[in-house]
Parts: structure tokens; C-alpha cells; sequence
């Protein structure tokens, strides 16, 4: 690439759900390089470390970010996050929430409860998100319906079916929540 | 970049240890505004490079072409903290530029979505 000077303006999407529900594979089959791993330093009480003076005696812990990237210009690029795992880890979610422009929230049916703090944060902080529902084998037969009352959601919330192991079907995923995203600015 | 991970949970040496040489000592990033998706590009015209440290140079390498703070942290096999001082002071010798901070009226605009739309779909 020329050095063109332009620097480009840099979006998130999340992606959210329980454990193993399948983000690091949805990351790993939409990136245009190999997911990256990175690691943030939290104190115990799960906020930030900016600051490593005298850090040394002090008790942390690392969390570590899954993220994947795809270029869309030369003057925007769209960084996929996985997220770490709830509850302890709030304070990175409230960072990876910044400048996202949507989620995803993963869903196993087999495990719907999991999903649930996910929902409830992006809720809050009316971020718009999309439901997915991983086709697992053995996950049980479901409608949209059915999923979108166990889950609780507004009428308006997407629920698209998808393998995440599957690059065109996590593309789908993505679409629909960008063209969600669209659809809500609109006032659809 | 560090090979073994190992020194990062050596706890009797105690975490950071590493890390915090390798900031010389520096313990807060100068430029506060630094997240995980801010771009960082190497300057055409920079300082001399010599008196860098290997750090400092691998991420001047790096950002030859615009990359987040995160995967140059993930390149450099550093947690974030580290790589945000070490960015900072590129930052501050003029070695590096950053991109603006993040601004919401960026996802509110239609037209940006439906380029990240039509970019999806192309991949
Ligand atoms: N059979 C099947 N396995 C899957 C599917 N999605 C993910 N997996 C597997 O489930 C495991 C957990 O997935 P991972 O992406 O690491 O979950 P994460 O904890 O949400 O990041 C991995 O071994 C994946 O290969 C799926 O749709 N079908
Ligand atoms: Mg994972």
C-alpha cells in the first residue's frame, strides 16, 4: 500500500455470548488476517491498569481479546472483538463498547441463559446488536420466536441462524447487524 | 518480539518486571487518548532511529502502514499498557502520527455504514 498519508478511521463490531458459543471462530472465519490476541492488565477489583508504577506488589490479572480485522478502504477499517468472559470483566466491555457500531450476540440453544448478561449490556447502553443463534449439532429445534422470548427481546431485534465456522454465514451475520445499524438511524 | 510468553506469569519475579524495563522506566503513557483501535502511522520524516530501542523500532517498522494499538501490542507480544507508553513516546519524538480519536457522528452516518456494508460484503 502507497503511503498516501490518509489515516483511516477505525470501527468495531463486538462479538458477545456465552463461553465457547463460537466468537473466537466467528472472528477467525470473517478476518482477513489471523486472529490476534492481546492482553490487558487489570487489577483485581477488573479495572484498567494505566498506570505500572509501583505495580509490581500489587495483584492483577491479564484478560485476553481475540480480535480480527477487515480493511474496507484505505480510509476505513472494521476490527472485530471478541469478548472476554462476563461478569469480572465489565470494564473491558465498557472500552470495547466505545466506537463499536454494533454487536453480535452468539447463542448456543442449548445454553440460551448464557446469553443474557450479553443482551442486558448492550441493551443498557443502547447499542444496537443483532442475535445469533450458532447452528451446534444437537441444538434444539427452535423457531425465531421461540428464541426471541426466551431471550426476552423487542419485536425489532434481527435473529439470523448461522455456522460460524462458515465464512458466507458469518458475513450474513455481519450485514444484517450493519444493515440493522442502518435501519435504526433511519428510523425504521 | 518475545518468543516465550513465559516471563508475563512468572510471578516470582513478579509480573511486569519485563514490561517495565523494556518503557525504561516509564509508567503511564503521555498520550492519554490512546485506545485499542486508534491508528498509528509511521512519519515520513523521523528521528534518528538508532537511538531507539528495539521496541520503539519494531513498532516504526510496523506502522509503515496504519495499524491499531491493538495489533501492534498483539505483534509485539506486549500487554496493551506496555505498548500505549511505548506509542506515546514515538508519538512525542514526532516518529509516529495517530489518527483522531474516535467520534460518534462516524457510526451515525449513513453513508460510512453503507461503505462498511458493501466492504463486508466484498470480503
Ligand atoms: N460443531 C460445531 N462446533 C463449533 C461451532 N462453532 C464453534 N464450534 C467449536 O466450539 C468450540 C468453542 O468455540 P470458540 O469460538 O472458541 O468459542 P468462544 O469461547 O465463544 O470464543 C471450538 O472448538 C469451535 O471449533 C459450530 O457451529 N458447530
Ligand atoms: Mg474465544
Amino acid at each position: 500500500m502507497s503511503d498516501t498519508g490518509v489515516i483511516p478511521t477505525a470501527v468495531k463490531i463486538v462479538i458477545a455470548g456465552g463461553f465457547g458459543v463460537g466468537k473466537t471462530t466467528m472472528v477467525n472465519s470473517v478476518s482477513e488476517i489471523p486472529p490476534l490476541r492481546t492482553e490487558e492488565v487489570l487489577t483485581e477489583a477488573g479495572v484498567g491498569v494505566d498506570d505500572m508504577a509501583g505495580i509490581e506488589g500489587k495483584e492483577t490479572t491479564t484478560v485476553a481479546l481475540d480480535f480480527g480485522r477487515i480493511t474496507i478502504s484505505p480510509r476505513v477499517v472494521l476490527y472485530l472483538f471478541g469478548t472476554p468472559g462476563q461478569n469480572r470483566f465489565w470494564f473491558m466491555w465498557d472500552e470495547l463498547a466505545v466506537g463499536a457500531l454494533g454487536a453480535v450476540v452468539l447463542v448456543d440453544t442449548r445454553r440460551l441463559d448464557s446469553s443474557f448478561p450479553s443482551i442486558d449490556f448492550f441493551e443498557n447502553r443502547d447499542i444496537p446488536f443483532v442475535v445469533a443463534v450458532n447452528r451446534f449439532e444437537g441444538g434444539f429445534p427452535h423457531t425465531d420466536e421461540q428464541v426471541r422470548q426466551a431471550l426476552d427481546l423487542d419485536s425489532n431485534v434481527p435473529i439470523v441462524s448461522c455456522d460460524v465456522r462458515d465464512r458466507e454465514s458469518s458475513k450474513d451475520v455481519l450485514i444484517a447487524l450493519v444493515q440493522y445499524t442502518m435501519d435504526q438511524l433511519a428510523g425504521v | 518480539m518475545a518468543g516465550d510468553r513465559d516471563w508475563w506469569f512468572d510471578e516470582a519475579a513478579g509480573p511486569l518486571i519485563r514490561p517495565y524495563a523494556m518503557t525504561r522506566g516509564r509508567t503511564r503513557p503521555g498520550a492519554p487518548n490512546l485506545n485499542l483501535v486508534t491508528q498509528i502511522r509511521a512519519s515520513r520524516n523521523r528521528s534518528d532511529l538508532s537511538q531507539l530501542t528495539p521496541e520503539h523500532q519494531e513498532i516504526v517498522d510496523l506502522c509503515h502502514r496504519p495499524l491499531s494499538v491493538a495489533e501492534i501490542a498483539a505483534y509485539l507480544n506486549v500487554p496493551l499498557v506496555v505498548a500505549k507508553i511505548l506509542i506515546s513516546d514515538l508519538l512525542e519524538l514526532g516518529d509516529v502520527v495517530a489518527g483522531a480519536p474516535f467520534q460518534t457522528s462516524d457510526i451515525v452516518d449513513t453513508k460510512f455504514l453503507q461503505a462498511v456494508l458493501d466492504g463486508i460484503r466484498r470480503i
